[in-house]
């Protein structure tokens, strides 16, 4: 077998067997759905609950996406004060990790109570989780710039606004996009944990309000629909950045194959 | 032709100075006057650099570059060449002592964008870019990248042999190829000044042989002046016009002397008995100056 077909089938069989698994368990013991409930009831559960939780997703997603989109503006343009001013890096740097470790459970409750609107709380405990790998990523790689070409710009006269543009940015392209890809994942679950504080404060319910009401309710198989549908997400937002980031350095980049037909 | 046996093993103390060898380039039979009355392109008068880590790179060294010469600075590691070929690219500052460069246009220690070319010993390519974009970019900084800029490019490329590889990414290139773009995007602003730190250092035997090869025929074709960092006796001996030989502990000059093999030099003056004495004798001069640094 090929080892690209291997890629593709060996993952496949192992979450087949599993499944299969998983079905013969639920049914051989017996179990109540409502402790675990078989593949099959979950499939049941995604198809007779599909549309409401598809609903459910959007919301999630569009708190995802616009966190995201933010942590990349707002995380790209720190980075790029950072490495346009060395005091400003040091002085701020710290604070930027302090937000990064500091647990957005226990901050999430503060952000929904000081930003009235729903939507916007959300966003923001998101982003919080979200804009760290940005920035911390792009601002090494704007400082990674190839010494013998800094001096070749020198050389060059250069100003540092061109130094930036056609080496610095270049240099910290890749960098970013590794932060993004971690970003992606993280801003999904900063979204789904901004959403399970704030519980029911808006008027739109996002699939992690539906996971827990699933779990108070016992709709164990509609919890269980809801969390393949979160992971599906999950997947795909970083394959659709991970492709980004393979179509934006497949010319010259070693992580995008660049090289390989060497 | 000499056989090969007879060039290694010539003794170096039969060797008189530079016995005046008959060519037809008059310049190149008296190097050493020839340099001291022609107009020089860098005069450098007791230029010392200290590190901040106390150590001394160079010592108070004095050296002209006359125009159209070839001159390499021989030594080995940690002599200070290369930071010497930085402060005369005005990329390191002197701690001490004055580099003064006549380029076309300006005169006095700043020197103007495009006069000088520099290849590091890596070929110091931007990956993302195209060869072509690559050689471009002295222009493309100065803000003047048009039809006639992107034709000088691509006359640069061909002239060190890789027309038709404009679009090609330097990761596709071999080693010497991506040399080759190097020493092109030096040559593209035809600068007044060359500055090449062990451009071929890092290359295997052949290419470095057949870069060595081009390397003069564009110095024959275009004779700009050349200032070449190397450790290779043989290369140096080979290339230059001129070499001066330098010693570690503070850097300094030691010895000065030309090359008065004729020109064109093609592969068979490697091995003529005029090229072997000259290798001898300057290998002699680098073991004496590295026996004093000891």
């Amino acid at each position: 077998m090929s080892p690209r077909v291997l890629r593709i089938a060996a993952p496949l069989a192992v979450g087949v067997l599993f499944l299969a698994v998983w079905q013969a368990f639920a049914r051989v013991t017996g179990m109540p759905p409502y402790i675990l409930p078989a593949p099959s009831d979950v499939a049941q559960s995604l198809w007779t609950d599909g549309p409401s939780l598809l609903g459910s997703l959007l919301v999630t997603l569009r708190i995802t996406l616009a966190a995201l989109a933010a942590a990349a503006l707002i995380g790209g343009g720190i980075a790029l004060l950072f490495s346009v001013s060395r005091t400003l890096e040091l002085s701020l740097f710290p604070y930027a990790v302090v937000l990064q470790v500091t647990p957005i459970v226990a901050i999430a409750p503060l952000i929904i109570i000081w930003v009235r609107q729903p939507f916007l709380a959300l966003l923001v405990c998101a982003w919080i989780v979200a804009f760290f790998p940005i920035v911390s990523n792009t601002t090494v790689g704007l400082n990674s710039a190839d010494r013998n070409l800094l001096a070749l710009f020198r050389l060059y006269g250069a100003s540092p606004g061109q130094t930036l543009l056609y080496l610095r940015l270049p240099t910290a392209l890749p960098y970013f996009l590794a932060g993004l890809r971690i970003s992606g994942g993280l801003a999904l679950i900063g979204a789904v944990v901004a959403e399970f504080v704030a519980g029911t404060g808006g008027t739109e319910t996002g699939l992690a309000f539906r996971i827990l009401e699933a779990g108070y309710r016992l709709a164990i198989p509609r919890l269980f629909a809801a969390l393949f549908l979160l992971s599906l997400t999950g997947i795909v937002i970083y394959l659709a950045l991970d492709l980004l980031s393979r179509r934006l350095l497949r010319n010259w980049h070693e992580s995008a194959g660049a090289g390989d037909e060497e | 032709m000499v056989p090969r046996a007879g060039t290694s093993r010539l003794a170096a103390r039969e060797v008189q100075p530079i016995k005046p060898v008959k060519v037809a380039e008059a310049s190149a039979s008296s190097g050493a006057v020839t340099s001291t009355e022609a107009r020089p392109v860098v005069e450098l008068r007791g230029v010392a650099k200290r590190f901040a880590t106390g150590v001394e790179a160079l010592g108070g060294v004095d050296l002209t570059v006359a125009t159209g010469e070839f001159l390499s600075l021989l030594g080995p590691s940690g002599c200070g060449k290369s930071t010497l070929l930085r402060v005369v690219a005005g990329l390191t500052p002197p701690t001490a002592g004055t580099c003064t460069l006549r380029l076309s246009g300006v005169g006095g220690r700043a020197a103007p964008a495009g006069r000088i070319g520099f290849v590091f010993q890596d070929p110091t390519l931007m990956p993302w870019s195209t060869v072509a974009a690559n050689v471009e970019l002295p222009f493309r900084i100065a803000g003047r990248l048009r039809g006639a800029e992107r034709d000088r490019a691509a006359a640069a490329l061909r002239a060190v042999g890789l027309a038709g590889f404009e679009r090609a990414y330097p990761h596709q290139l071999s080693g010497g190829m991506r040399m080759r773009v190097s020493i092109a995007r030096s040559l593209v602003t035809e600068p007044d000044l060359l500055l090449l730190d062990e451009p071929f250092a890092a290359l295997d035997e052949i290419t470095r042989l057949a870069l060595n090869d081009d390397l003069l025929r564009l110095w024959e074709a275009h004779r700009p002046t050349i200032l070449f960092v190397t450790h290779s006796v043989f290369e140096s001996v080979y290339l230059s016009s001129r070499i001066a030989i330098m010693a570690p502990r503070p850097g300094r000059v030691v010895a000065d002397l030309p090359v008065p093999l004729p020109h064109p030099r093609e592969r068979a003056v490697r091995t003529s008995p005029d090229y072997a004495a000259l290798c001898d004798r300057v290998s002699a001069i680098l073991a004496e100056a590295m026996g004093e640094a000891r």
